[in-house]
């Protein structure tokens, strides 16, 4: 070996030692943290001091495409300002609210704002990145004065080991999306969706009878989105996707089978899903606010996103309970609080958000305003309310009501029970994408195999995440 | 001939004195100094590439070591690399990993070699061609995908309807366990040969004339010509870019992830890039995702060396 190349080769051992040295120190525990008590009122359940000025930055401010919204957004800082006049509100845009690939590396780099969008979903993971305060002691009714009436299913995504980390902004529960007109035109009655899959199968067949690209029934199979809906479908039916402690797989059950078999024969020996599959969101909206598309599997939200995004019309989308009818998967949306807060900027940000979200009249309850800025009033979400509360927001709908509330008529008098999603989700979805893409994409699928392969690989998973 | 550079110096016969360690250290010392200007501006790329590239690298061998559960952060040995090991879908990943390099090396390195001897063999409207064949190359890769999604539409896409105009057998085309991976590997050729196209085309006007007239005097066709002087004259770009089409295949993720959201139909297109993004950025499991990175890496890594011995051994 030749100096020059000992050279070269000592000084890049040197800046790897360095290098390595220097990871291993950046990734020395308590390193990243913050430890939370950054001085302020110490006691949590205390409201927040007039005295104390205090800034919190908050994300999910509505884009500027969103014209209605943001400006709403603008006036509701405003009025919360004339309340909270020491309260600085520094609000980040984005739409969507959250980009999950985004979401993780803001949760790695620790880039998140001091109060943050996440789903109901997001709770493990930004507790596993250490990213959320424990707001527990911050939450009661006078801070959150309706605090009584949110629905406890709801609030319990949001509590780990009994704590409670967030405050919810929106939640949903799935249920049947149809296309009234294609019902229309296949001599359904467009006010009673078919509640079993059973009428779903049949109706399909009609739909898909119309021709010209027009499919019945749709699902998506991709992204891990054909896990998500498989278990949707399943709980429908009552089933579960894992045992009640989470270690294995409970889905192997002849309620499980029906989900996929329901799907084979609309796909295979009724044709009426169409030959394109592997779709993911939000394809199947695409497909449903271009009329060609009768049914699917979906949230309230979507027929917002058909209507706004994809120039649909309300009167053209109903909505039914979720087949089966025994219970319906519930997500939703919700503020987080990044760690390291100080207890100031947790009761400003609770505040905030009562006074946005959670309020009777109030920010996104306020429907006379909503009616006057051309946004929709009367779609069934959110609805985490229950009690008082949920009557004066029925009532207060029911007399803005710009949407034809009647077209949601049979989703919300079924009143099918909310289920949360499983605890290792993601990881299930994938090996379910498999199953339900194998149903859709070959004729010779053998359900039985499918799902027991799915069930041996989710017992593997679920083993390995101990 | 102290310009020369230490590579260009020749080996003296016999093993040379080995000097004093004062001279040694003075000599370093001399040419620290000597060449202090070059350094300060290197410095600036060193550090970028310290922070952005190694740092990043240095930092996933770490974490494929580690867990973070609840904030804390633990050294769990090889925990990370059993727990990858016991996922169904890692196997998988590999099948079809390799499935696509072995594909992709039959259509993407065979394809473009014949194109480029095809426009080397033209007389006329060479320089037009050539732009033609890079074309593909400079559309952004969503725009070609989209593109390509929409050829394969079984319902409505372009080869189906070409099929069915011919009254041959249609194709699931990405909606098909056995005619996704190929499908994907279709689409990425078409997406990236242009660049090989016209590496292997200035490698070719780069042969000697002369060898070509003397075969074609010798009674050589267009394949014997093919055969005996451009493909030996060829060797050195051919087997560097082989290399290059092996590493890069192997890391597939744009195209699969694009055209068939990842998986494909039971999960026939995910590959192992794609099981890392999932690790990461769907499961927060950043010790998975690092430990199957290194996995790769070393993989690559041998194959790599695998393939320089073999090379070594050819010449």
């Amino acid at each position: 070996m030749n100096r020059d190349r000992l050279l070269r080769r000592s000084v890049a051992l040197l800046a790897a030692a360095g290098l390595a040295l220097g990871a291993a120190a950046c990734s020395s525990p308590g390193s990243t943290g913050g430890s939370g008590d950054q001085g302020g009122s110490s006691d949590a359940s205390a409201p927040l001091d007039p005295g104390t000025k205090v800034t919190i930055s908050i994300d999910c401010q509505p884009p500027v495409t969103k014209a209605a919204e943001r400006k709403q957004w603008a006036d509701d800082v405003a009025a919360f300002s004339r309340l909270y006049p020491n309260v600085t509100v520094k609000a980040k845009d984005g739409f969507p609210c959250e980009e999950p690939a985004a979401f993780t590396a803001q949760l790695k780099g620790r880039t998140q704002t001091d109060v943050f969008y996440s789903y109901f979903t997001d709770l493990d993971q930004v507790l596993d990145a250490d990213g959320a305060e424990d707001i527990s002691a911050y939450v009661n009714e006078k801070s959150v004065p309706a605090l009584k009436d949110i629905d406890p299913s709801v609030l319990a995504t949001l509590k780990s080991e009994g704590r409670l980390y967030g405050l919810p902004y929106s939640n949903y529960k799935m249920g049947l999306l149809y296309n009234r007109k294609l019902f229309t035109r296949a001599g359904l009655d467009p006010d009673r969706p078919p509640t079993t899959w059973e009428g779903v199968r049949e109706a399909a067949r009609r739909i898909a009878a119309l021709g010209n690209g027009v499919n019945g029934y749709g699902d998506y199979s991709a992204t891990n989105q054909g896990g998500w809906h498989y278990t949707a479908e399943l709980y429908g039916l009552g089933g579960s996707m894992t045992t009640e402690d989470g270690k294995k797989a409970a889905f192997n059950t002849p309620e499980g089978r029906k989900v996929l078999q329901n799907l084979y024969d609309m796909r295979w020996t009724d044709n009426s899903m169409g030959a394109t599959q592997g779709l993911k969101w939000p394809d199947l909206m695409t497909q449903m606010s271009t009329d060609k598309l009768g049914m699917y599997v979906g949230a309230p939200d979507d027929i917002t996103y058909m209507v706004q995004t994809l120039k649909g019309n309300y009167e053209d989308y109903g909505m039914g309970p979720m087949p089966g009818g025994k219970a319906a998967l519930l997500g939703g949306n919700d503020y987080l609080f990044k760690k390291g807060s100080s207890p100031d900027q947790i009761k400003a940000g609770i505040a905030w958000i009562n006074f946005k979200f959670l309020t009777i009249g109030r920010g996104q309850f306020d429907y006379a305003r909503n009616k006057t800025d051309g946004l929709p009033v009367g779609l069934p979400q959110p609805f985490f309310f229950t009690g008082a509360s949920l009557e004066a927001d029925n009532r207060a709908k029911a007399a803005d009501a710009t949407v034809p509330v009647k077209n949601y008529a049979p989703y919300l008098a079924a009143s099918v029970p909310g289920r949360t999603e499983p605890a290792n989700a993601q990881q299930i979805y994938k090996v379910l994408d498999n199953a339900v893409s194998g149903v859709l994409t070959d004729r010779n699928a053998n359900v039985d195999k499918l799902l027991a392969d799915a069930e041996s690989q989710v017992d593997q998973v679920l083993a390995s995440l101990g | 001939m102290a310009a020369i550079s230490a590579f260009a110096r020749r080996k003296p016969a016999g093993p040379a004195p080995d000097p004093a360690p004062a001279s040694r250290r003075a000599g370093l010392k001399q040419r620290v100094r000597r060449n202090l200007t070059a350094h300060g501006f290197l410095l600036g790329a060193l550090l970028c590439f310290a922070y952005f590239s190694w740092y990043p690298m240095v930092r996933e061998v770490v974490m494929s070591f580690q867990r973070t559960r609840r904030g804390r952060t633990t050294w769990v040995g090889l925990d990370n690399l059993d727990h990858i090991l016991q996922d169904p879908a890692f196997w998988q990943a590999w099948r079809n990993t390799l499935l696509f390099t072995l594909l992709a090396l039959v259509l993407g390195f065979a394809v473009p070699f014949v194109v480029a001897v095809l426009l080397n063999e033209l007389r006329h409207a060479k320089a037009y061609l050539r732009i033609l064949v890079y074309l593909p190359v400079m559309m952004p890769p969503v725009a070609s995908v989209l593109l390509f999604k929409y050829f394969y539409d079984p319902s409505y896409g372009l080869f189906n309807s070409v099929l069915r105009f011919l009254h041959l057998p249609t194709s699931a085309w990405l909606n098909s366990s056995s005619t996704a991976m190929v499908s994907v590997v279709v689409a990425a050729t078409w997406m990236n040969m242009g660049g090989a196209t016209l590496v292997y085309l200035a490698a070719l006007q780069g042969i000697p004339g002369e060898l070509y007239e003397a075969a074609e005097l010798d009674g050589a066709g267009l394949l014997r010509r093919i055969w005996h002087v451009t493909i030996p004259q060829t060797r050195l770009i051919l087997s560097l870019l082989l290399l290059l089409q092996i590493v890069a295949t192997m890391q597939v993720f744009v195209e699969p992830f694009l055209l068939t959201g990842g998986n494909g139909p039971q999960g026939s297109t995910t590959t192992v890039v794609y099981l890392i993004y999932q690790y990461a950025f769907n499961f927060n499991d950043y010790g998975s995702a690092s430990a199957l990175g290194l996995v790769m890496l070393i993989v690559l890594a041998g194959l790599s060396g695998l393939y320089a011995r073999l090379s070594r051994t050819a010449d």
